[in-house]
């Protein structure tokens, strides 16, 4: 095991995290105080609780979720594309490092970056809303699988594009709408049967809904299929990045 | 002495379909500068990056340190400094953080002292806080250089180091490569200019069409297939070369106006006495003579021709 290539690419990823401060730390908790302003005390004060949840704090959960998926997403694909882009792959691919470390360094960056993100958002929106967390090592399990593995699936994107546009693709096009119509900002047992039915197509909904349950012990989906999901996710998200190793699809060839 | 690096049958197919190297072997002795020399497109990229791990090979083998490049890569490549072709820096990070992390990712504990001492040597040290964005061309390629011996590699790859280099640098460069042959390390570079191989490598490898042409002792190479001609230019011109001269297989050239003669230095006798004896006693009278030495640049291109 190459400690030191994993320390070096770890750090050298927070580092970049540290460069850009404003863009990776300050523009969540605004975009997460909006959030708490819109739907919280503008349009929340008219709705009534949830399931026995306030409204302002029923979004809080989702909300983690949504920054946690794209951030996850952004920094994993970002942090193994950059240097495909410039170049400067030559180096990590020419190091006595196995595919392995380079997820463990790329990947474990992303995550940590994620779920420090995360956390702040959760601590922003302690400031609005009164949260308590029913099931705080549920909670811990979910934030910080969810981190990983969208890190990992971050950075089966990043191996896979060719160019920004595809980058951007999947975070932007893809995970919005799944993170929006999973319940984010509503319990789907508010939709017409028709839309609940098909809302159970879409995994975010899934990890949303355990998240939320972790906190007020209230769920669209039983929490063990939650907890299923997510694992099964990771398995996926491992199994691809085994089969891309072994080959050196769009990295050795 | 086993090579330190032992290719064997090497190959590699793109997926495009391009045929990139053709069963190449070639082995490498430790302590010696190679110079890979071929035009675009030959594939001496290509044989550097299956040893260095950053393209897969279609078949063949490849051992560093009699080490597998596949099977044993963490060996492999923790004895291999690279330099590539392209200048490809991360533009936000400063000197001192990239070739720090280059030692790093080698599995080496951090060691300043002795990242100080390659960009001492670099001349790089006064710009060791400034991001590398702000670099010039030739200073980002120093940077390249001082990555690749952050972690005290054995072996080193040069792909084009002086590509775009100015006179002065290049120089340096140069110098700094023979510090590091004179503390043990084996250099392996590629370069256009042909002269710079002819200065500084002690063998020569030549590649074209994924093929190695031939792989030779610089000196030899250039009393094997280096020529000497003599030039005379002629006070006044002939029409052909006299029969009494017919035994020197001379050519006549410039309308006339000189002769030319092809000999061996290797050889016991030039003939040059003889031929200027002869030349006095035809009665043609010599306006000036010169020699003329054929380079490795004429080999090379006579190489890369009869290899097509």
């Amino acid at each position: 095991m190459n400690i030191e290539a994993i320390k070096s690419i770890y750090f050298f990823e927070m580092a970049r995290t540290r460069r850009t401060l404003l863009q990776s730390v300050v523009s969540p908790v605004i975009s997460t105080s909006l959030y708490f302003i819109v739907f919280g005390a503008a349009i929340g004060g008219r709705i009534q609780q949830i399931d026995g949840v306030s409204y302002g704090a029923f979004i809080t959960p989702g909300l983690m979720m949504l920054t946690l998926l794209t951030q996850c997403i952004g920094n994993g694909s970002f942090g193994i594309y950059f240097p495909k882009f410039t170049g400067t792959i030559y180096e990590v691919l020419s190091s006595p490092v196995s595919m392995a470390e380079i997820v463990l360094g790329y990947v474990g960056a992303a995550a940590t970056k994620g779920i420090m993100i995360g956390t702040i958002i959760l601590l922003t929106a302690s400031l609005f809303v009164d949260l308590t967390i029913a099931h705080p090592f549920v909670m811990i399990f979910f934030f910080v699988l969810t981190a990983i593995s969208f890190s990992l699936f971050g950075f089966i994107i990043g191996i896979w594009a060719k160019d920004f546009e595809q980058l951007n693709l999947i975070p932007m096009l893809v995970i919005p709408p799944l993170v929006f119509l999973g319940g984010s900002f509503y319990s789907v047992k508010m939709l017409p049967p028709f839309w609940q039915a098909v809302s159970h197509f879409n995994p975010v909904l899934y990890l949303i809904s355990g998240f939320r349950w972790s906190f007020f012990e209230v769920s669209d989906v039983n929490p063990i299929f939650s907890a299923a999901i997510i694992l099964v996710f990771l398995t996926a998200c491992m199994s691809i990045l085994a089969w891309i190793f072994r080959t050196g699809y769009r990295l050795r060839n | 002495m086993a090579p330190i690096v032992s290719v064997s049958n090497l190959s590699k197919t793109y997926a495009s379909g391009f045929q990139a190297l053709k069963g190449v072997s070639l082995d490498i002795e430790e302590g010696e500068i190679l110079a890979l020399l071929g035009p675009n497109g030959a594939g001496k990229t290509t044989l550097i990056s299956i040893i260095c791990g950053i393209v897969n090979a279609s078949g063949g083998t490849v051992t560093v340190g009699g080490h597998d490049v596949v099977s044993e890569f963490r060996k492999t490549r923790a004895m291999i400094g690279l330099v590539p072709q392209e200048l490809t820096t991360d533009a936000f990070e400063t000197v001192w953080n990239t070739v720090s992390f280059s030692r790093g990712l080698h599995g080496k504990k951090p060691n300043p002292a002795h990242i100080e001492k390659v960009l001492k040597d670099l001349s790089l040290w006064d710009k060791k806080d400034n991001m590398l964005r702000e670099l010039s061309g030739g200073m980002k390629r120093r940077v390249l250089i001082a990555k690749a011996l952050s972690h005290e590699p054995r072996v080193l790859f040069l792909d084009e180091p002086t590509a775009g280099v100015d006179v002065n640098l290049r120089k340096s460069m140069w110098d700094v490569v023979e510090r590091l042959r004179a503390s043990g390390v084996t250099i392996i570079l590629t370069t256009h200019y042909i002269e710079e191989a002819e200065e500084i490598a002690d063998r020569i490898g030549v590649i074209n069409g994924g093929k190695i042409l031939l792989v030779e002792d610089k000196v030899a190479l250039m009393s094997k297939l280096g020529r000497k001609q003599l030039r005379v230019d002629l006070a006044n011109p002939l029409d052909d070369v006299p029969e009494t001269l017919s035994s020197y297989n001379l050519t006549l050239e410039g309308d006339g106006q000189c002769l030319i003669y092809d000999y061996d230095t290797s050889a016991e006798r030039t003939g040059i006495t003889a031929l200027l004896a002869a030349l006095a006693e035809a009665g043609i009278r010599l306006k000036d003579i010169s020699t003329r030495q054929s380079s490795l640049e004429d080999i090379f291109v006579e190489i890369v021709r009869a290899g097509r």
